[in-house]
Formats: C-alpha cells, structure tokens, sequence
C-alpha cells in the first residue's frame, strides 16, 4: 500500500483531473416534509459584531414559512456553522455540511477569504452554491463556476456608483479612500478610479483584525480631504467616525453598503465609546453619513417589505437581536431562496433549483434589479444612494442606477418591484 | 485512536533496551518483541498503525476521515514541538510559525511549479522550515527561557503580517488557494477523496515518527536529556550545547514545516488568520496536557486538539444553549479539562497511562518502570 500510495504521488501534486460535471439530477437533503441547507458564517471572533443577525434574519424567515406548512410541503431545515471567519474553518465546516449533514445547497456562505476556499469543493461535488455573502467578483464566473452565484452588489459596482455621485456632486473635492487592504478595497477602487481618479489624493488601507485605524485617520485629515469613502466593515467605519471626531475632523463621509448599517454602528459606537470613557452621543457622530445600498432599510417603516419583516421579527427573533440593515439582509437571502425553491417545483433536484434560478430574477425585496441568467450569475446589479439623519431619518439622495463590474455605462432604472402580497410562496402563506 | 492500541512501540522506551541487555534469551511475545532492533520494532509499529488508519478511514465517514487526517498532521506538530521542550528543554511560543512557512510553501510549489511532484513538495516544504529552523535556532540557542519565548512569540506575531506585506506574492489576508490531486484516477471509484488524503498524510507523519521515535532513543536524544537537565554538567561531559540545542531547533522546526505543508494539502488553502498565535500556544497547551517527553503525549494532544473543541460543540448542541454560553463552551471546556488534568498528573495524559501501566504490570517488570523522561523540570 506505501509503494501504491508512493508510485502514484509521483505525477504532479498540483495536478486537476477532469471529472467532468457532478451529477445535478439528486435529491440530496430532500425527503417529503423537509429540505436541508446549510451556510458557514462568523458568530464568534473579531469579524462577528454584526454579522451574526444575519442567519438571526434568515432563519426567521424560514421559521414563518415551516409554521405556515413549509414550500411544496417541506420545511427548511437551516443549519448554520460557526467558522470564525478563518479558512480551515471553513474548510472544515463545509465538507461536514456537505458530507455529514447532506446539505441540498449552500445558502450565503460569508466572506471572501472564507468562501473562496470552499467555492471549488462545492463545485466538484454539485452542491448549489447560492447568494454569496460577499461583494467579491469572483461569484460571478458561471463558466468556471457553474453552480455558484452571487448576491450583494459587488464592490466595482458600488464604487463606480459611488464615484460617478461624487463627481457629479463633489466635483473640485479632494477625495481621500479608507479600505479594507484586501478584495474589498482593490475592486472598490477600480470602481472610483474610472470617475473619480485625479481627484484622489490620499490612500490608506487597514488589514482586517487590526486594533486601531487612527494613523490612517490622522493621514486623510493631514491631506485635507473634503470627501472621505470608506470600503469597510462595520467594525471600521464605527472606528473611522469615532477618530475622526476625536481629532476634529470633518469630511463628508461616503460609506459602502457592507459598512452602513447604521443600527449596527451605533452599536458598536456606543460600546468603543464606553471602553474610552467617551460620552459622545454615538448617533450624532453618524449624521450626515452618505450610504450606498441595495435593500430596503430597517428604518423605512413604510416599505411593504419592511413592513413584513418587521412582523416576521417580532414573532420569531430573540430579542437580543436588533432589527437593523444586516437582519433584513438575512432576511431577504432566506426570501430570495424559498421563492426559488418554490418555482424549482415539487419535484426538487438540484437540477430543477439550477434551472429555476436561470428562468426568472426573483424580484422582490431589494430595491436594484438581481441576475441569475445562466451567464450572469452577479446577484444584485445597482445600488442607491442615501443619506442619514441623526434620529434615524434616511433621505434618498440618488434613485437607483445599474451598471456593469467593467468600465460600462451606469445607468438609471425604474424597477417593477412586487410587494410580499404579490410574490409566491408568501402571498399563499400566513 | 484505534491506531494507539496497534502500535505499540511507536514510542519505545529505554528500559526494552536494557531489557534485551539483561535476558539475552527472550522469553514469550513481550520479551521476543523487545528483543527485536529498534529500528525495526519503530517499522513494524508504524506499519501497524498504518493499517489501523486504513482500516478506521473505511468504516467512518468523509468529514471524520478529514478529522483523522488533521489528528496526523496536528501530532506531528506537537512531536516537533515535543522534541524541542521536552528532549532540549527549549520553550517556543512560536511554533505555528514554522507551520505558517510550510503551508505557504507548499501552495507557492503547487501555483508556480504544479507538475512537481506531491513528495517532493513535501520534501523541499520540510526543507525550507528546517532552514528556517537553523536561522533561528542559531539566534536561540544563545537565549534561555522567558527570553527565548519571547523571540519565538515574536515569530509567531510577525510571520503572518508577512502575508499582508507582500501581499501580491503571498496572497494578503485572502490568503493563497489552489488544487491538488486527490485519489489517482485508476482508483477514484473505489476510494473516496478524503480517505485517500488521510491515507497520504498518515504515511507521511509514520515515516517522521520513525524517524523522531529513532532519534529520540539514540545519541542525540541522550545529548538533548543531558543539556536540558543541565547545560554545564552537558558541555562538561563534551557534549556540543549550542550545536544539540540548535539541532533540535531544526529537527522541530522541520516537523512543523511538514505539518503545515500537509495541513495545506488537506485544505488546499494557505491564510494567514490559520497561522495565528493562539494556534502556537494551542499546540503548547496539548502537548503538556499530551505528556511531555513521550511522542505518545503527541498523540493525546492532537487528539484532544481535533476532538475537544467538536464534543464542546456537540454538547453544546445538544444541551440547547444560548448562542453566547454556546459559542465559548468548547474553550471553557477544553481549560477545565487541561486544569483538571495537569493538576492530578502533571505529566498528562502518557504520565497517567504510565502509572496506569506500572500498577497493573508484574512486579518482576516494575523495575523498568521509571519513566523514560522526568515528568516535569525545570528551564534554566
């Protein structure tokens, strides 16, 4: 058996065989009453504040749904694994998602460190990989990745949107960039470079787990930016609005939908300035903040989506979670799958979710158009933009606009959006 | 472990030496064992325990089958580790670097030269870290205690920063991925990928423990003893210090470069967060709740490394917790177990299974039953 093992080792080790496609026609995870799918996602370790109201939001979805007689008559069984947000974890946790727990798909994987290592894995053994939780571009490669797709609006995307306003609005401002010093930040910068190039004038990047960003504060108030946008997570941005307001500094902030949700913030502002003995009242500090987004906000009490999931809260939350912007993310993930469990049909394959996903985009929550043709697996497409008002007030500033991760054209769209009442399975149930 | 009960001689102890010497005619299967060279007990137990892996991968699952591989890779680690302190009595806090270095260069090898071969891969990974080894333990040798883990804490910090530095090279907080064969294609039907990798990685991790367990029982393991009970009395009686201090440093620095270049053969993934330095002080915290002194304690604290944390999480599935109570059950969990252990035997789990041996064996044997290795001493 050594020798075996030996003799084989000798082709390369870096060698890929060609199995060829998995079989999609099974019904793994599937019986009659129940279908189980499965994510991976931080809930514990630095990357969790925020975070973890995200499977909070989803599986409340699917706790409404199961109580009103599940789709097809099966429930969702929603298994959620902790990786700390460290790759091996992942690693880990996903093979046993896959080979111990059956999953029938992946739902919301989050992280681009995370979930690119599993990404291949899921490929190779068929296993649906939905509605990643990352801005990344790499989701969107349904060549290479035929059974992967996307979901939030991907962070060249966002950054054009973002620069094109600025250029508009901001036109003789100095722009200064804070980003996260991985994806996030190159993808967000060649989205601002194509509208806002010669008016950047300072850089400063963080790496992720890093304790303190205030010389890179320090840097951008030196270089007398007028604007600064910031490509972080919430973690950061609380950090950037907290220094900046240390030292006196005043830009107008411009921040990236994965670092806006404002409940989070003023959460994690609150407690940042308890262990600094700080009594800033920390929704002042967010006055004012510009913000890209794609959803509906927690705050817009009058949308009818809102509206719906507020009630679905109320009923199946723990309190301890607030109802911020990174709930209703979970919550209109878990949307977006039941309705497309429900046109994959009663005879559920991973086949039939695969074709369901390429007939139709699922509108529905989200405020931008959402793809899933068969070659454009991008998720969500556009982005608004808007502002917020100490109290709570978000003021649209600029309707929704679409445009490509390339150097394409951003432009304006008006989107047919269905209310919950209108959209299959949720006007047949409760 | 099934494999723990199949080899028994992995980690020979000196007294089957003195045991040969004193009855030149062996008597019964112990004696004729014993009686064997150790060379070739060490390659009949590694066989032994190779079999059990087999055998144990073909009855469990793929996700246990990946958990067995990581017991492999993890127990080589802590036997590097266990050679350095507890054969040289020099502490390191940075072990996990040397797995960082491994790991990362495995996927450097398999992204720019992907038709190299597996072994060779390894071989050249485990080259690099023992080079790497050297550098530094040439810099430690001339340190002692507090400020020797010091310097290799520092190790542990900064090595992966590098990752972020030369971010174009090695990948940024992104880390590195990549794919390596698994099950040759003529045996793909039959054998499931994940058994096949543990298969890889347990063949590799006997062929070291061969190789440790040799070593450990020879001359130069004698040579470490002797510096680390006292570094003067050694270099009085001739022994080089500096050179056996160093050479440990590189024989431990080799055996964590491999592991992590298996582990990243494992994961197809190198990330730095893998490498952080909570996995150096993990690796220290198992081994003394393994044993230190005995590469059987390697064992125990991989197991316990693999293991612990998963029956935290189970348990903590299964009692229904609140997710705060739930998320740092396995820690508080895997500290009681360490605290409550090293409190009753301080020696760890080999120490308590020694004691457990020498109370049930006959009372002709028992004068061989000094452990090989004081439990416990002191760093100078």
């Amino acid at each position: 058996m050594a020798a075996a093992l030996l003799l084989s080792s000798c082709s390369g080790a870096g060698e890929v065989e060609d199995d060829g496609p998995a079989d999609l026609d099974v019904s793994t995870g599937v019986t009659d009453d129940s279908v189980v799918i499965g994510t991976h996602m931080p809930l514990t370790g630095p990357a969790a504040p925020g975070y973890s109201q995200i499977p909070a939001g989803a599986g409340a979805v699917f706790d409404y749904i199961n109580e009103n007689g599940g789709i097809h008559g099966r429930e969702i069984d929603y298994r959620v694994e902790d990786d700390v947000y460290q790759p091996d974890n992942t690693v880990e946790v996903t093979q046993d998602l896959v080979h111990d727990d059956e999953i029938f798909a992946m739902l919301g994987g989050l992280g681009t460190p995370t979930h690119s290592k599993v990404i291949d894995f899921l490929n190779e053994e068929g296993v649906p990989d939905l509605f990643v939780s990352s801005g990344a571009l790499m989701w969107n490669q349904p060549e290479e990745y035929p059974l992967t797709y996307g979901y939030q609006v991907d962070y060249t995307r966002e950054a054009k949107i973002q620069g094109e306003y600025i250029a508009e609005n901001f036109p003789d401002a100095d722009v200064g960039l804070l980003h996260q010093s991985d994806d996030v930040g190159e993808d967000s910068q060649a989205g601002l470079e194509q509208y806002i190039g010669d008016q950047i004038t300072e850089v400063q990047s963080y790496d992720s787990g890093q304790e303190s960003i205030s010389a890179q504060i320090e840097a951008l108030a030196d270089a007398e930016t007028d604007v600064v946008v910031c490509s972080c997570v919430p973690t950061y941005s609380a950090m950037m609005f907290l220094e900046s307001a240390g030292i006196g500094f005043e830009p107008e902030f411009m921040v990236s939908s994965i670092g806006a949700d404002t409940v989070t913030l003023s959460g994690l502002l609150e407690q940042f300035s308890e262990e600094s003995g700080s009594d800033a009242p920390a929704d002042s500090l967010l006055d004012g903040m510009i913000a890209t987004g794609y959803l509906p906000q927690a705050a817009q009490q009058d949308d009818p989506w809102i509206e719906f999931y507020s009630g679905v809260y109320d009923e199946y939350v723990d309190p301890e979670v607030p109802f911020s912007n990174t709930t209703v993310y979970g919550m209109v993930q878990a949307t977006k799958f039941a309705m497309v469990l429900e046109a994959a049909g009663e005879d559920l394959t991973r086949q039939a979710l695969i074709d369901a996903l390429d007939e139709d985009n699922y509108s529905g929550p989200g405020l931008v158009p959402f793809s899933t043709a068969p070659d454009n697996h991008a998720g969500y497409t556009g982005a608004y933009i808007s502002e917020y008002s100490e109290g709570g007030d978000v003021e649209v500033l600029q309707e929704v606009r679409v445009t490509d991760n390339g150097d394409g054209e951003i432009e304006e769209f008006d989107l047919e959006r269905p209310g919950p009442d209108e959209v299959t399975p949720f006007s047949d149930l409760g | 472990m099934a494999s723990s009960q199949k080899s028994p001689a992995t980690a020979a102890e000196p007294k089957a030496e003195e045991a040969t010497r004193g009855t030149p005619k062996p008597r019964g299967l112990v004696a004729r064992w014993n009686a064997l060279p150790m060379l070739l007990r060490h390659i009949l137990a590694a066989c032994a325990a190779m079999g059990a892996v087999i055998v144990l991968t073909s009855v469990t699952g793929q996700g246990e089958n990946t958990r067995i591989a990581s017991v492999g890779f993890y127990m080589l680690a802590i036997a590097g580790l266990g050679i350095l302190i507890g054969f040289s009595g020099q502490v390191s806090l940075g072990h996990g670097a040397f797995m960082f270095i491994g790991a990362y260069s495995t996927a450097l090898f398999v992204l720019h030269v992907p038709m190299m071969p597996l072994w060779l891969n390894l071989i050249l990974a485990t080259a690099i870290s023992c080079l790497a080894g050297l550098i530094i333990g040439v810099v430690c040798a001339r340190l002692h205690g507090p400020y020797l883990a010091g310097a290799t804490l520092a190790l542990a910090v900064a090595l992966p920063a590098l990752a972020n530095r030369f971010s174009e090279f090695l990948g940024g907080p992104n880390g590195l991925d990549f794919l390596m064969r698994g099950t040759p294609p003529a045996l793909s039907d039959a054998i499931p990928n994940t058994s096949w990798q543990a298969w890889v990685v347990w063949l590799t991790v006997l062929i070291v423990l061969v190789f440790l367990a040799n070593l450990s029982h020879g001359r130069l393991g004698r040579q470490m003893r002797a510096v680390r009970d006292d570094e003067s009395a050694a270099a009085l009686s001739g022994i080089r210090v500096a050179r056996v201090k160093v050479t440990a440093f590189v024989i431990s620095a080799g055996c964590g470069g491999l592991a992590g270049a298996l582990q990243a053969y494992m994961l197809k993934t190198a990330t730095p967060s893998t490498f952080t330095v909570a996995l150096s002080l993990s690796l220290l915290a198992v081994l003394v709740l393994g044993g230190l002194g005995s590469l059987w304690g390697a064992l125990w604290g991989a197991i316990a490394m693999v293991y612990v944390e998963e029956w935290g999480d189970e348990l903590a599935h299964t009692l229904d917790l609140g997710t705060n109570v739930a998320n740092n059950l396995p820690h508080v969990l895997y500290g009681v177990l360490l605290i409550a252990l090293v409190l009753a035997w301080p020696s760890g789990v080999q120490g308590f299974l020694r004691q457990l041996g020498n109370a049930l064996r006959p009372r002709e044997h028992s004068g061989y039953g000094t452990p090989s290795v004081p439990p416990t001493h002191e760093g100078k």
